[in-house]
Formats: structure tokens, sequence, C-alpha cells
């Protein structure tokens, strides 16, 4: 019979039932803040709960890498967090992930379409001078997009709101029509009568240096312009730096195309402050558009508009250029040097909010492209994360299986262990979810299955180990506690090692990856913390019991089934004092 | 079972066991072979890049009525690209999932749209996947990255928690493994997609537990090597991976449980996706990592071993004291593993010497076990 007393390295156990009420308090803290929380369930990510995810990649211009950094990653978000929201978009969840990606997910039941266009389009805002202008193609173009500028294009005064308000009467809805074909045919006149390269290009207000062979260039491209066709629209003005002289197409209100040939960018999205829809009662113009500049925003304002106001038709008027496609392009009357501005004209509510948003939004530090794009509905969802489960219970199944048939009683200590393991990390993702916004996606389900396997991979090495101790004639206590210290180290170290990877892959990866990634880590950590404060101190507790302790058949520690020869190494010499073991 | 356990016991005395390290060179040879088809295979074949490597969508749709080819025919009227088509799940639940390559975001919504009207379904029922072709691009150079970071860490590690030879034979070992799973991908021609990659880099820190628990053994055994002349570090190390064969099978058994019912279950109900393609590279890359945590790696650490001169000089001591015995008959020393009286621990060599005192404390070494 394996004496207690005979344990005499085992004399020092740690107290081991402090150790177990120790992570049974933790346990029950957790599930308890868990429920007072009301967060039950982990919150799931958009790939299980049905929505659209978007994955977003900040485009540097060439020669200006820097410009992806924190700072400008971070408005870059707060304003798409703005857009997405501001459009009724509720609970559209905009992050960074990485150093250059930016994640918006959108939860299903929300205009997904919308809000991807939304946040696609969100790029670049110019106010750059219009040097010619006629309405493109044939007839008005139904267009599949309506494009968020519905704005008053043509008909629009400008007036600083400060001042006195009395000549915004004069854009009444009567003109935009009237102003666009005299836009047309001006041009149109000042192609035919001057058809030198130097013509329409040259006279730009802002003394735009473009060659001749620049501007004949131009002419031609201007020329080809048919705005009617998308394909055609997307690809206008390509490659524009906002230093270069471009073309650029925009819809009227009449929802006609109208080409453009733009000056250089002369003031710069940033430089808007702030833009509001305000209904102007006091001058019956309706809604408009109200603009505030920053202070170096204003300076470059004045200066423009004191050029502008000294042009004819078209080239007093400016465009606002959002992503290559003029949105708006009001005239200039004078030059507007408060720090303010309105747009007015044919705007409905709609419209002038959209504007606005677009001009206090849209500009952003940073371009992006659109890198993925995830649509998926709840069905769809439900049924992934059904077979994950589904394949997570086999695979626990098939672990407990070929762990009761190895390790027989033994294994139940594991499958107690897993079991603590699964309440740990089901409690901790439920509660980081509100906390962190650990969203469980599909990778994560899967790196959670995956890590049933590692947690069940620290028991076996330390059963082995026990085991080893065994049948090296040791009685079960003395073993249980010989064993630990060195499985306690190889568990440590593969668990070290286990847990670098997970961390590499979190901090390196981006979108799905990460949820993968932490789960790992997360688990690995978990696993540590279960067989230090859970498995051990339980072994050591249940060592006692006569049911291990004799070796019982079935408690898989049945010396005589492990080879331990009961006289300990020495079989030829009965003489060497023997640890016994009962037969 | 019970002959399971008995197997681990003489394992674990040494009574039976497979010359690993003996053998090494049929195993480097064989894994040099791999390699070389592996490579072969990659150069020949290449990867069969999935959708998120070329820019495409990936549209689910709900059941419908429509046939595969017919569906594809569709796709790629509706398109104008290659359409791969596929059916998921059977009976009254088949899906679709339809793979267009080259059409950009822009593109998506009115494809999908089409597909939709096509298929007869609602058009918000349609789901799908859009990706740009820098997608797969980017989470490739992110794994790559990943991947350096990783190895020099754990080489660092490693080397600190063990020594440089283990950290060096654990980095050939994972190489290995990575070589052998892509190697594989290349020759059947699984799809590669960011599932595979994330797949490729958990193998990092799952091979490599295998490799440890190895190591950590191989350590204990060897501390006091040269104070005796009985084994050679190979000896040794070869003791070190019998005896921790049970340990190493058990463990890659447990954890590739897990990810084939992932594999099988979860790729059977679902068909291709997210889940099958993480499982599939675990599976293989965690077989892969078995075999060079046993084949490989250790036996490469005993080759750098012996290379030092201490080993050298202990392996010829050893030799010689063999040789000796032999001349005076078997009486004492016969090759390793053959010997019963030393065969009931694992840990042989110095542990062994003081027999006389009792009960195998007050080892010289005077370590705790």
């Amino acid at each position: 019979m394996a004496a207690p007393k005979r344990g005499r390295n085992a004399s020092a156990p740690s107290k081991p039932g402090r150790s177990l009420v120790l992570i049974l308090i933790a346990i029950a803290a957790l599930t308890g803040g868990m429920f007072a929380s009301g967060h039950t369930t982990p919150r799931l990510g958009i790939d299980l709960a049905g929505g659209t995810s978007i994955t977003l990649r900040a485009v540097a211009e060439p020669g200006q890498e820097s410009a992806i950094n924190k700072t400008n990653m971070d408005t870059a978000v707060s304003i798409m967090e703005r857009r997405v929201n501001g459009l009724g978009v509720s609970e559209a969840e905009v992050q960074t992930q990485g150093d250059k990606n930016i994640i918006v997910n959108i939860p299903k039941g929300t205009n997904s379409k919308e809000a991807r266009a939304q946040v696609g389009t969100t790029a670049k805002l110019y106010f750059r001078p219009v040097l010619a202008t006629e309405v493109s193609g044939g007839g008005a173009t139904p267009t599949p997009t309506p494009s968020p500028s519905g704005s008053a294009s043509g008909d629009s005064g400008d007036k600083a709101t400060d001042k006195a308000t009395d000549k915004s009467t004069p854009s009444g809805s009567a003109s935009p029509s009237a102003s666009s074909t005299t836009q047309g045919r001006a041009v149109t006149d000042a192609l035919k009568a001057d058809p030198t390269p130097s013509g329409s290009a040259s006279p730009s207000p802002s003394g735009s240096p473009t060659g001749d062979a620049a501007s004949g260039k131009l002419e031609a491209q201007y020329a080809a312009l048919d705005c009617t066709k998308e394909s055609v629209r997307a690809k206008a003005g390509d490659g524009a730096k906002p230093s270069d002289t471009t073309v650029a197409c925009g819809q009227n209100s009449q929802g006609q195309w109208q080409k453009y040939i733009l000056g250089p960018a002369a003031v710069d999205g940033t430089d808007v402050d702030d833009a509001q829809a305000v209904f102007n009662t006091q001058t019956g113009a309706g809604w408009t558009v109200t603009m505030k500049f920053t202070g170096s925003g204003a300076k470059k304002f004045a200066d423009i508009t004191g050029k502008l106001a000294q042009n004819q038709s078209p080239q007093n008027q400016f465009a606002i250029v959002l992503d290559g496609e003029v949105v708006s392009d009001p005239f200039v009357r004078e030059a507007l040097t408060g720090g303010n501005a309105e747009i007015s004209g044919n705007f409905n509510q709609e419209s002038a909010q959209s504007l606005a948003n677009m001009l206090s939004y849209g500009a952003l530090p940073l371009s992006f492209q659109e890198d993925s794009v995830t649509t998926v509905t709840a069905a769809l969802g439900g049924e992934q994360l059904k077979a994950g489960l589904i394949a997570g219970a086999i695979g626990l199944a098939l672990v407990v299986i070929y762990l009761l048939v190895y390790y027989r009683g033994l294994s139940l200590i594991a499958i107690f262990s897993l079991l603590v393991s699964a309440a740990l990390t089901y409690s901790i993702m439920s509660l980081l979810g509100p906390a962190i916004g650990f969203a469980l996606n599909l990778p994560a389900v899967c790196g959670a299955i995956v890590a049933i396997g590692i947690t069940a991979d620290s028991f076996i090495v330390y059963f082995e180990r026990v085991r080893d101790e065994i049948r090296e004639g040791r009685s079960l206590r003395p073993a249980v506690e010989r064993a630990w210290p060195r499985a306690r180290r190889t568990i440590l170290v593969s668990d070290f090692v286990s847990f670098l990877a997970a961390a590499v892959l979190f901090i390196v990866s981006v979108g799905k990856v990460q949820g993968f990634a932490f789960t790992l880590g997360l688990t690995t950590l978990l696993d540590v913390v279960v067989v230090f404060l859970f498995t051990k101190p339980l072994l050591t507790i249940l060592a006692r019991s006569k049911f291990f302790a004799s070796g019982h058949s079935w408690s898989g520690l049945d010396p005589k089934r492990l080879g331990a020869k009961p006289p300990l190494r020495r079989t030829r010499r009965p003489s060497a004092p023997v640890e016994t073991k009962e037969a | 079972m019970s002959k399971l356990g008995n197997l681990g016991a003489r394992l674990h005395r040494g009574e039976v066991g497979y010359d690993f390290v003996g053998n090494r060179k049929i195993w480097y040879g064989l894994s040099i072979l791999i390699t070389i088809v592996a490579i072969a295979g990659l150069a020949v074949r290449g990867l069969n890049m999935g959708i998120e490597f070329q820019g495409g969508a990936v549209f689910n749709t709900p059941k419908t009525t429509v046939s595969v080819s017919q569906a594809q025919e569709y796709a790629e009227e509706a398109s104008g690209h290659d359409a791969i088509v596929q059916k998921l799940g059977s009976g009254d639940k088949a899906t679709l999932r339809i793979q267009v390559a080259g059409i950009d975001t822009d593109q998506a919504d009115k494809v999908s749209a089409q597909l939709a009207k096509d298929l007869g379904v609602a058009e918000k029922d349609v789901t799908g996947e859009l990706v740009g072709p820098s997608w797969g691009e980017q989470i490739a150079n992110k794994a790559w990255q990943g991947l350096g970071i990783f190895l020099v860490l754990v080489v660092i590690y490693l080397a600190i928690a063990f020594e440089w030879r283990m950290a060096l034979a654990a980095f050939v070992a994972l190489i290995h493994d990575i070589t052998i799973t892509v190697g594989v991908y290349a020759l059947v021609g699984f799809e590669v997609t960011p599932g595979t990659v994330i797949g490729l880099l958990t193998i990092l820190g799952y091979s490599l537990y295998d490799t440890v628990v190895v190591f950590d053994s191989l350590k204990e055994q060897t501390k006091d090597i040269t104070k005796q002349t009985r084994w050679t570090y190979s000896d040794i190390a070869n003791r070190s991976i019998n005896s921790t064969l049970v340990r190493s099978v058990n463990t890659t058994v447990v954890a590739l449980l897990p990810v084939a019912g992932l594999l099988f279950i979860g790729g059977g109900f679902l068909g291709a996706g997210m889940l099958n393609d993480i499982s599939l590279s675990l599976f293989v890359g965690l077989a892969a990592g078995a075999y060079s945590s046993i084949f490989i790696a250790t036996p490469l650490v005993a080759d750098l071993k012996e290379l030092e001169p201490q080993m050298k000089a202990l392996k010829k001591r050893v030799l010689a004291k063999r040789a000796q015995a032999t001349a005076h008959g078997p009486a004492t020393d016969e090759p390793p593993g053959d010997e019963p009286e030393d065969a009931a621990p694992a840990v042989v060599g110095p542990r062994n010497q003081p027999a006389s005192r009792g009960r195998g404390r007050g080892r010289p070494s005077g370590k705790r076990r």
C-alpha cells in the first residue's frame, strides 16, 4: 500500500484547497458579473450576427507615405463614424486596425448599401476654380447612383453670412436651367471662337501656368469627355494632383451631367471647419449651406473668391470637388473675407444636408481603398456558427473519449479542467464584449476549438509525468508532487511559445485574423491558470483518495498496468531498500 | 489499451524503442526528398490562390432550384468574368457559393443584383464577400512579417530557455513544417485563402509544442552527461524521444481531434469557407509538426551537439569503454536499451551511477526532478 507517509517530497504540497477555492471564486465572480451586467452571451461579430463589414486601407499619395500616421487615421475614423452614423446608420462601428486599415462594421438591418457608398466614397475634397463648363453628352441621364450632389449648381449666391442677406433672393429656383444653358453656350462659343489651346485654359484666375502642350491635351480630354457614361466619368481627372488643372464631371440640379475644366485646388477640404444645412426663413432662400473656414482656410478662400468675383461667367464659379466629381459649383459675387460663407440655391433639406455633410466630414486627411466587403445575412452567419459549434462539440467529445480510454479515471480531472477552462473562456468572452468591444467572429470560434487541443495537451504532459514517476516505483502522492515541477516547466515553456505565436499574430494581423489570434492567446493564458489553479490542486487532493492512491485499475494510475516494477530498479538486488508497491 | 499502456511503460524503460537518432540519415533523406518535392510542386504547379489574392467576389445564395452549371452561366453572363460555382449542403438546404474573379467592388453590387434576378431569389438574401486584389496580398505580407518576427523571437527565447543548438534545430523543423504544408497545398491544389494563412501561422506555435516537450526531456536527461561514460549524447537524445513518444503522440492526437472535427464536420456542413481553410492547413501542418519534432528536430540537436569537443571526447570515451567491455566479455555493458538493469529509469547516466545509494535519492546532481 502506498503509505501516505512515504511521500517525503510531497511533504510540502501547496495548499491545494486554497487554489481550488480561488478559482471557484473567480468562476463565480466572472459568471456572476456576466449575469449582473446582462451580457450572457459573447457579442457576435458581423460575420456571425449578419451585416456588412468593410475593410478600408489607407493609400498614401506618392511621396507622402508619412501621411499615414496615427493622428490622420484617427481623424479619418472619427469622420467616417460621423458620416455613417450621421446618415442614420446606428450602431455602426468604425475602428482602426493595424496601422493602415479601418474596419467599418455595419450591423444587419441598416441600409448597408448607402452606408457603404458613404464610407467608400469618402475621399478628398477640394475647391477648384471653374475654367470652363458645359452640359455633357446629350440629355439628362438617369444615373443609378444619385450622386449626393443634388446641389444647386450654377445658381447660387455666395456671401458672408454675417453680411446683409438681401442679395440671396436672386438665386431663385428659376435660374438654374437658364444659367446652365448659358454656361453651355458660353463655353461652346468660347471653344469655337478661340480654338487655340490657350483659349479656355489659360485665363485661369489663379494663373495656372499650364503650358500649351499640356493645355492642348486637356482640351482634347475635355472635348472627348462624355460625362453621361459612368465608366468615363469614373476616370475623368484620374490621377490629377491638387495642383493640376483637370477635367471633371458633375451633375446639375436637372440631373444633367456637366463637364468642367477646373483649375488647381485653391482651398482644401481640410480648410473647412464646419458646414451646416440651414433653413433660411428670413430671406426665403430656403435651404442653404453655411460654411465656416479655419484660419488659413479663410485666408485662402478670401483670395480665391476675390479673384473669381472679377471674372465673367463661367469663370466666376468655383467647383467643390469630392473624389474627382463636382458636387457643387457656386458662383462668387464678391470676395468673402469673413471666414464664413453661405451657399444657397434650390436645395431641399436632403441635398443641403448632404452637401453640408460632405463639406464638414468629406475632408479626409487620407484616401482609402476598399479592400474587402463582407455581407452576411444572419441566417448564413447562424448556420456557420452552428456548424462551428457542432464541430467544436464533436472535437471536444473526441478528445474526451480519447482521454477516457487512455487515462481512465485520470481523464475525469482533465474533463473537469476542460469544463473549467470552457466556463472561464465563455464568461471572459462575454464580458470582453462590452468591455473592449471584443466580438466573436468565425475565426475566433475556430481559435476556441483549436484551443481545446492546446488545453488538453497540458494535462497530457502532466499526466504522463505522473505516470513516469509511478513507473519508477513511486506511490501516487509523491509522484504527483515530483512530477509537478517538471511538468510545470514544460507546460510554461510550450504555452509561452503558443502565446508568443498568438501575440505576434495579433499584433501584425488585420481583420478576421485578429479574432483568431486573440482567442488563441486568451485560451493559452487561461490554460496556464487552469492547470496551476485547478488541475494540479485537484490531482493533489484526489491523490489522497483511495480510488486513485490505491492505483485502482480504472484510475488510470494502476502501477501494474503502467509497468512499474515493484522492486524499484534494482531487480537483482533485493537487498537494496525498496519502495514498496502493492501488486 | 493495456497493450498501449504497456508499450508506454516499455518505451519509458527503454526496453523497446526505435533508434531515431541512429537512423536519422534515412529521415533527413526523406525530409529532404519531401522538401524537394514540395519546392518542385510549388515551382511547377504553383499555389492555387483564392479569390482574395486576385480580387473578386464570393456570393452566397439562399436555396435555389437553379443548377450549378446554369448558375455558372448566369454568373459569367452577369459579370463578364470567369465564375466558379459550388453547391453547399444538400437537399432542401442546398445553397450556392459563386466565386467571380476579377470584378472590383464597384461592379459587385450590380452583379449581385443581376444574380439575384437570374436565380430567382431576393436581392437582400444574396450575401457576399468582396475583396480587392491587394487584400489577400496584404494578409500574406502581414503573415510573412509575423512569421519573421515570431521566428526571431522564438529562436531567441529557445536559445535562452534551452540553448542555441536546440533553437536552431527547432527553427529548421519549423521551416520544414511550413515547407511541407505549402508543398501539400501546391501538389494537391487546395485553395490558398487568408484562412489558410491563419492556419499556417498557428502551426508555428503548435509545431513547437511537441518539439519543446522533447527538448525539455533532453535537457533534463543530459544535464550531467559528461560525468558518465556509458552513453553518448545521441544515445540519450534517442532515449528522450522514445520516452516522450507517448506524450508526443498523445498531444498530437488530442490536438488533431478538434481540428479534424472542424475539418470534416464544419467543412462537410458548410462546404468551402473559412472554417475549412483554417482547419485544413492546421491538419496538414500539425501532422508535419509532429513528424518533424520526432524525426528531425531532436536528431539535429544530437548532430549539432556531437560537434562540440566535449561531446566528441565523451563519445570517444564511451566507445572506448564499450570496446573494452566487449573485449572483456559482455558482462556489464551492452548497447543502449538492451540492458534490463538500466532499463527502468528514463534518466540514464549519472543517476544510475550511485546505484548503491538508496532509492535513487541523493543523486549526484542533487537536483529534484
